[in-house]
């Protein structure tokens, strides 16, 4: 089910500016890795190279390679659309498709692998809302529109719909920044239980966050507005919020920074 | 949040309600601009309303007179002849010349026009769709009389090869046979029509689709859609109201048009079984050629079919509102 990601030498562009550059690290099967960083360091837009949404940006390209086990995310012959049905994305903003209603939200992504039984969508569609803790809220209304969800809903709802096709890696972008507090925590956990199943990166800019729900954290700075940011170090979550090996990272951590 | 609630659901009468007082503090200092724009904007909305009652007494005053009088049934009678005595007169020809024709342009046009706003918004590349966009603004500037010429000097003409095809192949159907006659008939109408209306429908098309959410889109994409997937999932249902819109629009236009149809059609009054062979009308286009040598009686029974074109276009236009309204709860515009 889950699988190893293996970043070497990466390096992302918008046109001519770089936004990332030179990023290696791994992430390991079954576990929770977080991206913490000051805005515009480009976590968000690492994060996107790896399950390859970064060159849907008009202008976006990248360099270097991401091994998923052993393949190549960007060899010659991957089908960009390929990898994006094994690598699982859920958005800052919860973005449930407001024309279907909840069971053909979840269904989404296996209608379009094209091969399902009627049988098994909704055996699928129960299972992924109940691996979503979604279940008990929606389970009597699942033909309504996904919009009518509250926000925490709708998200725990992309959640849902991302595990639906039993990806390898699960992408995170900040998904708890559009949520109040009682629904990030119901986030949180999920992502507790997910991680038994999938890979998990998160992006986030809530530090306890990343201390409470990852079990490695990588720290991303850039040195000057404009430059391309930069992977600063990666490392166990706990030594990370105690004891950092880089400076720079035990300050932006602490509230200093520069 | 409570006002902006109310107001979507019953627009005038709830905000009045609803927080009087703060109503009265924005309304105690009345300044000068704000009576004058108040004074202007209500006249503007209580003008337009006499108009429309204007008209519509006027039409319907006009279209008694000649019905009143009328020997024939208005609504199954193959003739128009209004200088007999007594007159006989009926439109049953024109509404059928008028929704085929209009059937056949919507037919053509709207998959042509949805297709050129996709292929504008989500797959040129941006220096051809800026290009492509601004010719189509260009058609639909054209003035119906020129497409008229042009359908009368360079369409017809050119038809007989496609007449005689569709005769050929599709001549067991009944609606393709053809006789032979000069391609003036309701199917040259409807081609003609369809690329009238095309620039319209594809504009608001376009304005539709390029607002589709982004998000929308990625989350498509995120799930492993191809290009053709992320349309299907998140792009044609946010637009799927705004072209229904940009249909009607067209089918407005279709409906009423007058110059182009009577410059291509041979009319005649009675239905062709054919879509191919020459005859038939619209009922723009019998006011049209018979307006100017009408009686005054004769000018009243025409009033009366411009009744009935205008009953028409206002049930498409409900028609189009109940179809759009149905499936609210499920359109963007909640996300």
């Amino acid at each position: 089910m889950a699988k190893r990601i293996d970043v070497s030498g990466l390096t992302a562009y918008y046109s001519a500016h770089k936004a990332i550059e030179d990023i290696s690290m791994t992430v390991e099967p079954r576990s929770v890795t977080a991206f913490i960083g000051p805005s515009g360091c480009g976590k968000s837009t690492f994060l996107r190279t790896l399950n390859r949404m970064h060159e849907v940006t008009p202008g976006g390209r990248v360099e270097g390679k991401v091994l998923l086990d052993d393949e190549d995310l960007y060899g010659n012959g991957i089908d960009p659309v390929a990898v994006r049905r094994t690598i699982g994305m859920v958005f800052q903003r919860p973005n449930p498709f407001p024309t279907m209603s909840i069971f053909d939200n979840v269904a989404a992504g296996l209608k379009l692998n094209g091969s399902y039984k009627k049988s098994e969508l909704s055996d699928v569609v129960e299972r992924s809302l109940k691996g979503a803790n979604l279940w008990n809220e929606v389970k009597d209304r699942l033909n309504k529109p996904g919009s009518g969800l509250s926000g925490g809903q709708q998200q725990r709802l992309c959640i849902a719909r991302a595990i639906a096709v039993e990806p390898q890696v699960l992408l995170m972008d900040e998904p708890c920044s559009a949520l109040d507090p009682i629904s990030t925590l119901a986030i949180e956990d999920l992502i507790g239980e997910l991680k038994e199943r999938f890979t998990i990166v998160i992006v986030t800019h809530n530090m306890q966050q990343a201390a409470r729900v990852s079990d490695r954290t990588a720290f991303f700075n850039l040195s000057a507005v404009g430059q391309p940011g930069r992977l600063i170090e990666i490392d166990d979550t706990e030594r990370i919020f105690s004891n950092p090996s880089v400076q720079a990272t035990e300050d932006y951590i602490s509230g200093r920074f520069g | 949040m409570d006002i902006s609630t109310q107001s979507t659901e019953a627009p005038p009468p709830a905000p009045r309600s609803s927080g009087a007082s703060q109503k009265r503090a924005t309304r105690g200092a009345t300044r000068p601009g704000d009576r004058v724009f108040l004074a202007l904007s209500r006249g503007s909305g209580i003008l337009l309303l006499v108009i429309m009652a204007a008209i519509a007494v006027f039409l319907t005053y006009r279209a008694s007179l000649a019905l009143s009088k009328n020997e024939g049934n208005f609504l199954t009678t193959f003739e128009w002849n209004t200088n007999v005595l007594p007159p006989v007169f009926g439109i049953a020809v024109l509404a059928f010349g008028t929704v085929v024709s209009a059937v056949i342009a919507m037919a053509l046009a709207v998959p042509v026009a949805v297709g050129i706003a996709l292929f504008i918004t989500h797959y040129a590349p941006r220096r051809l769709g800026g290009p492509i966009a601004y010719v189509i603004d260009l058609l639909a500037a054209v003035p119906s009389i020129v497409y008229g010429l042009w359908g009368a000097i360079v369409l017809v003409p050119h038809l007989n090869g496609l007449f005689g095809w569709l005769d050929h192949y599709f001549g067991w159907t009944g609606i393709f046979t053809w006789q032979g006659g000069a391609p003036r008939s309701m199917l040259t109408v409807g081609i003609l029509l369809a690329v009238m209306i095309l620039p319209i429908i594809t504009n608001v098309s376009r304005e539709v689709f390029r607002q589709a959410p982004q998000m929308h889109q990625e989350a498509a994409l995120a799930l492993g859609a191809t290009r053709w997937e992320v349309i299907r999932m998140s792009v044609l249902p946010f637009g799927r109201s705004g072209v229904i819109s940009a249909s009607m629009l067209g089918l407005g236009r279709a409906l009423g048009e007058t110059m182009a149809v009577a410059t291509v059609l041979s009319p005649s009054f009675d239905i062709q079984a054919s879509l191919l062979d020459p005859g038939g009308g619209t009922f723009a286009q019998n006011i049209a050629s018979k307006f100017n040598e009408a009686t005054v009686f004769g000018q009243d029974a025409l009033i009366a079919s411009g009744l009935v074109l205008f009953i028409i276009t206002l049930l498409v236009n409900g028609a189009a509102r109940y179809i759009i309204n149905r499936r609210k709860e499920y359109s963007g515009a909640n996300a």
